[in-house]
């Protein structure tokens, strides 16, 4: 069974169309119209492009092969002959003879049979594949009603309806205009007030003034950049296991900016591929090569580099042919193009252009997330001035040093006396603490074991705190030791407690009180100390500040005893009947608590103590023994040592402030937003693989174009930067055209290509060539400037017209591809929230920056990610939550919800095109989704402010904000009807009222009626929800 | 209206999912979507994937090797380890012998470990192919090779390729559904995916905590027949609506609003367990209040009830790079009496001939142990791409069998290998689809699930 998608059948019932009309009847037909497609779809496979493939030597996808001699000896295709050509005995044969094979799955059916046949008979023309065939500006043709023409476009258009007999649709409305401009130009809706002043407006320019303005506009690079992110397959997370975090925004504000300052499309095409290999290369032109450092990264556990660093290699290629190109060049490379002549040589030619970056295939922070090289830095004014403090005060610390180290030896004699008072200590190094009181925040159980250790059980809650009290003897205090111990009872019979058997001890605190205290004392901690930590997650994190970091065992794999002891900087006095009480946090992953634990304290100056007791180097004990004045040179020397770097004192105070501030500094250096970019090395060797397999490599190959494509322009090298100019060279028949149809996508739904992903032969022929091309050209001759190009269309009577349907033209062209009518097209996901925040007013309008969070579930991502620092999902506070979708955090292997239930890709990979489906579960978020009943609430408050004094006029405001126009007298009917249902509903149960309209994080406007508040949410809810409004007309 | 719904109908028929309600159909107003027959006469309609996330130690629960203990701590022999590369382990690492006891068990006198008494209960219901191979050895790529055929994001899985071939059977259910118990799935969310299949086909994924499937519960405040009150405005307003611009897209978004309502029912109405008895809870070992990979199976018995095309449980936690013999047995606890009392059940009701059930990991694990003082790791398994088992039970499965055979030290296939692909091909054909022909245009190449590779049924391991 085959399933034959939307693109591949639509040619059927626009053949018969045209072959119904009278005029068309006439026409011969076109080989590349109803031809190719047909050969290109059933014998190209065997009989195309592919060398190694093909069966009997026979190739259809060339003229010199049509019409080659066959075995018979003569010709397979006889010129205005199909009776006696081999060719169509065999596509018309029944039995063993037929072509395409049986088992091939393909089948030519009568109508397809029937059109060669005419073809042969006609004289068999042929064609180059038209795509590959530089666009020729066609003369634009004359039509019937030349008022209806407000530029060349429409005479392209009206044309061929005046073939058809068809007429064009009637203008839309103004408020459906002013709407339809508003969302496809900057995606958003238009406000009240400007569709009054437009309304208003009567002068003949009132519609160009909108168009200008919203060209203008600085969201309009916004809505132009959600396009091509998903070519770009840009996301923030680097995808496969870990799928941890990276900083590409500077990138996604790139392409934003560019747009805003209208950069002609050739620029912007020469400086995302080749940006940094332009002579002095500015910044922006490095940051703009993102492009293709855009795609995934792998950094699994054992994996080998090379065969990622191919894959990130070929990824490149498959991203810039379709997106530039429209090609699917990817396919040649494990063998040649079935369809087009691409030969796997050519496939690894072109990949040659991309081979030469320095990178290692693998990623750097797999689970701590990052930037893996090479990256660009992009320091901040803020930042500059942070770190220019930090290392201001670097080097008065390091003045201060070199003055403590010319009186060192002063020093130590201050210090001697005390230290070895100390090192004559022979308390119990480590005493057992004994509980009155062992606690968990969460709800975790405690029981206490024979070996004075307590197991947690039951409740296992996302982040726990566990509060230890224990009394504590009269004298000093100087640290604590955790010991941790494995058990069976916990998962993976490990230390912790989350499902691996691991945890992640983010912090510790303790305080004393006593009845001598009158508020208890907090003890701090300056030095943590284990005898085993987990890779990036270092004990040392335990005293930081930074709670999502922590101390962690490797619990999956290891399941050892391990203790960490923690030292406070100075000696602590404990007064009599004193309690100590400690608490330890587990902020950093969710359920990583410790599972089973036993503590002890110690009174020893912290700098004596170890894990195992105290510890001083025997050297060291030798030497303080020795008379000052009879210690060698050398013993003088190894003491200055111990005492500079293992004891506490005024310098070692000193040189640790030190190394806090180098830490600052670079902490500081790791904020700075980066982002990947390309950056030529020196050129690797190429090699053809077999089979498109890493290891397995062919013959040597050089860097080189497709050979069915125009040469490189004469004065460009062969490398990165000459394709860039080669792609945005007019000669190239491919860019502009792909273009300027992915242009028309967009504004009518479909390309005139239908095809907008592929230009290849299994394309589907233009339905509008001469259009195409003319617009291709216009482009070229234009300069690439893509805000004309719009205005162009915009300007077009052919996309001014409404997009009503009516039963004559359902039947005639249920698929719009004449064009006699406007579009209707369900919004985007981005563009549905967009919506809705734009409509309640919460939308915070704020180009560029970080990703944001907004709502989504907490720990949304938990269940599907194992590893990584994109855990935990929380969402933000406050501007953030209301920010443009675009900016919403993108995790590739996971990405936002609602946004995939409304066909956008997950960004794995380049995706050229969405699907528009309607889904019920589409309906459910738009009805109960938070952000979506929020904005319903702010949305009823504006309703109720501004909207006039009765509920009908509140209503009709409600209803202009989302669709432009008034209600009519019925649709007002309705509403009115459930806001007066839902009204009495809420008074009944004030408690309803009062939770729906706390949903969200924004206030609530308290001076409100609140039953008046909670019934126009649900008129808004409704609202948003309707037919029109999730659609632009 | 007639042109509209005629071009609407058609393009249903031909399984398009532009306007398609997509794996959520209702039989009614829509026909091409609900169910569908397949082009051959099938034997499974509905399957259950149970994904052992993670590659449990096919040679510790399967694969009896007994000759690994008799040369336990020397190396392997070069000749047989070839040229092959792993993950964290060296190629002249020792052998270890398989952990656990083996037992034969059933009529069929299947051996396996003693660490899974369930699964030996079952033993003349499954058939164990102990003859898997896979392309892959890094887990993300492996799961997703697995799920779709392709080692990288982007192509739609099975269950999607299923389901967009099938239709629904259910008039208030997603056809493909995926839930998950243990520590995260490494291939994430692709393993789902439909990838260029309309996004319709995507797995639903149920969710452990907060809504089952998000969005829904109606908003706090909101009761059910508020909710109702608001679609039934919705509607009146769009039916309106459609009288003027005459668009067909507003009957389906009409249709679309009545789904959803019907979901808000139905899906809470699935996960609510009352309705089963505590003998049931007491066969698959379930808690009806807390999530687990028993609670899964469960509701995935009571999915496939309600006309669920494609169930995938994952669970993963099978990663035993160190004690593998602990792994193997607290996986085991969680997995092995669920999975087994799903099999039972299903065939108690009826439903097993028709349901086929695979349980299984992206590959396999060495004959040869991982040690690593560095990492922390002793007594593991590294991965073993060359040679897997996996067993299936129900649906068009030779019953009480085992298939395929490695040698003596479990390294090598040496009879009846299966790739994956082949493995897809058998489902497929199974479920009625010849591999070949069962394709998907997408910029005007015909895409299959088992790829350009050749792939074959397994003809050994039906019945």
């Amino acid at each position: 069974m085959r399933i034959i998608p939307l693109s591949k059948m639509i040619i059927m019932p626009f053949i018969v169309l045209i072959l119904v009309t009278p005029f068309t009847r006439a026409v011969e037909i076109d080989f590349n119209r109803q031809i190719r497609p047909i050969l290109s779809e059933n014998c190209f496979q065997c009989h195309g492009p592919d060398q190694t493939h093909r069966k009997g030597n026979y190739r259809l996808d060339t003229k010199e092969g049509i019409f080659a001699v066959g075995k018979s000896g003569s010709k397979n295709i006889l010129v205005r002959d199909a009776k006696n050509s081999e060719f169509f005995h065999r596509i018309e044969a029944t039995d063993q003879a037929i072509m395409p094979p049986i088992k091939s799955g393909k089948k030519l059916n009568a109508d397809q049979i029937k059109l060669i046949q005419q073809w042969i008979n006609e004289g068999a023309n042929y064609g180059e594949h038209w795509a590959f065939v530089a666009p020729k500006s066609s003369a634009v043709p004359a039509v019937t009603n030349k008022q209806w023409i407000k530029n060349p476009i429409d005479a392209f258009v009206l044309n061929k309806l005046d073939l058809n007999n068809i007429k064009p649709s009637p203008q839309a409305s103004k408020e459906i205009l002013i709407r339809r401009l508003t969302l496809d130009l900057i995606g958003l809706p238009p406000s009240l007030k400007e569709v009054d002043d437009f309304l208003r407006d009567d002068s003949p320019e009132a519609y160009e003034k909108i168009v200008d303005r919203l060209l203008a506009s600085s969201q309009y690079g916004e809505r132009m950049a959600m396009q091509w992110l998903d070519y770009a397959r840009f996301a923030d997370s680097n995808g496969f296991q870990t799928d941890s975090s990276r900083s590409m925004w500077p990138w996604r504000d790139w392409v934003i900016n560019a747009y805003n300052k209208n950069m002609p499309f050739d620029q912007f095409t020469i400086e995302q591929i080749a940006g940094d290999m332009l002579p002095n290369a500015t910044k922006s032109q490095i940051i703009a090569t993102g492009f293709n450092r855009n795609h995934r990264l792998n950094g699994e556990g054992g994996l080998i580099a090379e065969e990622w660093r191919i894959e990130n290699v070929i990824d490149r290629v498959d991203t810039t042919s379709q997106t530039w190109l429209g090609l699917t060049i990817a396919c040649a490379r494990c063998h040649d193009h079935k369809y087009d002549p691409i030969s796997q040589k050519e496939f690894y030619q072109f990949f040659a252009l991309f081979n030469n970056l320095h990178e290692s295939g693998t990623l750097a922070g797999n689970k701590t997330g990052g930037n893996t090289d090479p990256v660009e830095e992009i320091e901040l004014p803020l930042q500059s001035e942070e770190s220019l403090k930090i290392q201001l005060a670097i080097k008065e610390q390091e003045a201060l040093i070199l003055k403590l180290d010319g009186k060192v030896d002063d020093l130590i004699k201050e210090w001697e006396p005390t230290f070895k008072a100390k090192t004559k200590s022979t308390d119990n190094v480590w005493i057992p603490l004994t509980p009155i009181n062992v606690k968990s925040e969460g709800g975790a159980k405690f029981s206490k074991l024979s070996d004075g250790s307590y197991l947690a059980a039951g409740k296992n809650p996302p982040n726990d705190v566990y509060t230890i009290i224990s009394p504590i003897s009269k004298g000093s205090f100087s640290a604590i030791l955790l010991e941790c111990f494995p058990d069976p009872s916990l998962p993976n019979q490990s230390l912790g407690r989350f499902s691996n058997g691991n945890f992640v001890l983010s912090k510790i605190e303790a305080e004393l009180s006593s009845p001598s205290l009158k508020s208890p004392l907090k003890i701090s901690f300056n030095k943590a100390i284990a005898d085993y930590s987990q890779k990036g997650w270092d004990i040392t994190n335990v005293v930081g500040n930074d709670s999502s970091k922590g101390w962690a065992v490797d619990g999956p794999t290891r399941r050892d005893n391990t203790k960490a002891m923690f030292v406070s900087p100075q000696l602590v006095d404990i007064p009599e009947n004193a309690t100590i009480k400690i608490s330890l946090s587990h902020q950093a992953l969710s359920q990583h608590n410790i599972g089973r634990f036993r503590i002890a304290i110690s009174s020893v100056p912290g700098e004596l103590i170890t894990l195992n007791g105290i510890q001083i180097p025997l050297n060291v004990t030798k030497i303080i023994d020795i008379d000052i004045q009879k210690r060698s040179v050398q013993q003088k020397e190894e003491l200055r040592k111990y005492f500079k770097t293992s004891s506490f004192n005024e310098y070692k105070v000193a040189s640790d402030k030190l190394v806090m501030l180098k830490n600052n500094l670079s902490e500081s250096k790791k904020n700075i937003p980066g982002v990947m970019v390309m950056k030529e090395g020196p050129v690797r060797d190429t090699f053809m693989l077999i089979r498109g397999e890493y290891d397995k490599k062919g013959p040597k190959v050089v860097s080189g174009l497709p050979s069915v494509l125009p040469p490189l322009p004469k004065d460009k090298p062969m490398n990165r930067l000459g394709l860039a100019y080669w792609m945005a060279d007019s000669s190239n028949p491919l860019t502009s055209r792909v273009w300027v149809n992915r242009m028309w996508e967009k504004f009518f739904g479909y390309g005139l290509v239908r095809t907008s992903e592929n230009f290849g032969a299994q394309s589907e022929f233009p339905t509008h060539p001469e259009l195409l091309d003319w617009l291709a050209t216009k482009f070229v001759s234009l300069n690439w400037d893509m805000k004309a190009m719009q205005k162009l269309v915009v300007m077009s009577s052919v996309y001014q017209q409404s997009s009503n349907l009516n039963p004559t033209l359902l039947n005639i062209d249920p698929e719009n591809r004449l064009l006699a009518r406007g579009s209707r097209l369900r919004l985007s996901g981005e563009t549905l929230r967009d919506q809705a925040l734009s409509a309640s007013g919460l939308l915070v309008n704020k180009t560029g920056g970080p990703s944001v969070r907004p709502y989504m579930p907490e720990g949304v991502w938990d269940e599907t990610s194992r590893y990584g620092d994109l855990r935990n999902y929380k969402n933000d506070k406050g501007e953030a939550l209301y920010r443009r979708t675009m900016y919403t955090i993108w995790k590739r292997t996971a990405a936002p919800p609602t946004m995939l239930l409304f066909d956008a890709p997950n960004r794995e990979a380049c995706s050229v095109k969405r699907s528009r489906t309607n889904t019920p579960l589409q309906a459910l978020a738009l009805l109960n989704e938070v952000t979506y009943v929020e904005a319903a609430r702010k949305l009823a408050e504006k309703m109720i402010r501004e909207g006039g004094n009765t509920p009908d006029d509140k209503l009709i405001t409600g209803f202009r904000i989302v669709t432009g126009r008034r209600p009519d007298a019925s649709e007002l009917a309705i509403l009115l009807k459930g806001f007066h249902k839902d009204y009495a509903e809420f008074k009944l149960k004030p408690e309803n009222a009062k939770r729906f309209t706390s949903l969200g994080e924004s206030p609530l406007a308290n001076t409100m009626d609140i039953f008046e508040l909670a019934a126009f949410t649900l008129s808004a809810n409704i609202l948003l929800n309707l037919d029109e409004v999730v659609n632009r007309e | 209206m007639n042109a509209a719904r005629r071009w609407f109908l058609k393009e249903c028929a031909q399984g398009i999912g532009k306007i398609a309600l997509g794996s959520l159909i209702s039989g009614g107003a829509i026909a091409g979507v609900s169910a569908k027959k397949p082009p051959i006469k099938p034997k499974a309609k509905n399957v259950i994937h149970l994904f052992m996330a993670g590659a449990p130690s096919q040679l510790d629960l399967f694969d009896y090797k007994p000759q690994l203990s008799k040369i336990e701590g020397k190396p392997i022999p070069p000749s047989v380890i070839g040229n092959q590369r792993y993950a964290f382990i060296r190629s002249d690492a020792a052998v270890l012998g398989p952990r656990f006891k083996f037992s034969k068990h059933g009529n069929s006198g299947i051996e396996i470990a003693d660490t899974l008494p369930w699964l030996g209960k079952i033993a003349d219901e499954v058939c164990i192919v102990k003859s898997m191979r896979t392309d892959q050895f890094n887990h993300a790529p492996a799961q997703i090779f697995f799920n779709t055929g392709f080692q990288q994001p982007g192509r739609p899985s099975i269950g999607s390729w299923v389901v967009y071939g099938l239709g629904s059977e259910s008039h208030n259910l997603p056809a493909f559904v995926v839930m998950s118990t243990g520590s995260g799935i490494s291939g994430g969310s692709a393993c789902w995916s439909s990838g260029f299949l309309p996004g319709i086909h995507t797995g639903v994924r149920f969710r452990n905590q907060g809504d089952p499937i998000l969005n829904i519960s109606s908003p706090d405040g909101i009761t059910s027949n508020m909710q109702r009150s608001s679609i039934d405005l919705i509607q009146d307003l769009n039916k309106l609506g459609s009288q003027k611009s005459f668009d067909p897209e507003i009957l389906t978004r009409i249709d679309q609003y009545e789904m959803a309502f019907k979901l808000q029912t139905s899906a809470p109405e699935l996960i609510d367990l009352k309705s089963e008895s505590k003998q049931t809870f007491d066969l698959y070992g379930c808690d009806p209040d807390k999530p687990s990979f028993a609670r899964a199976c469960l509701l995935a018995r009571r999915m496939i009830e309600r006309g669920v095309r494609f169930i995938n449980i994952y669970h993963e936690g099978w990663d035993a790079h160190s004690d593998v013999q602990g792994n193997c047995r607290n996986n085991c606890k969680i997995t092995d009496q669920a999975s087994s009392a799903l099999v039972m059940d299903l065939k108690q009701r009826g439903m097993l001939d028709d349901t086929l059930v695979i349980w299984g990991g992206e590959f396999g694990r060495t004959p040869m142990v991982e040690t690593s003082q560095a990492l922390g790791r002793s007594l593991g398994r590294d991965h073993h791409p060359q040679a897997f088992s996996l067993w299936m039970a129900g649906g068009g499965i030779k019953r009480g069998a085992t298939y395929g055979e490695t040698d003596e030290l479990g390294f090598h296939i040496i009879k009846d290998p299966v790739h994956v692909r082949d493995l897809h091909a058998t489902i497929l054909h199974l479920l009625g689809f010849d591999h070949e022909t069962f394709s998907y245009n997408l910029q005007g190449l015909d895409f299959k699930l088992t790829g350009v590779e050749h792939a074959s049924i397994v003809k050994g391991i039906l019945s």
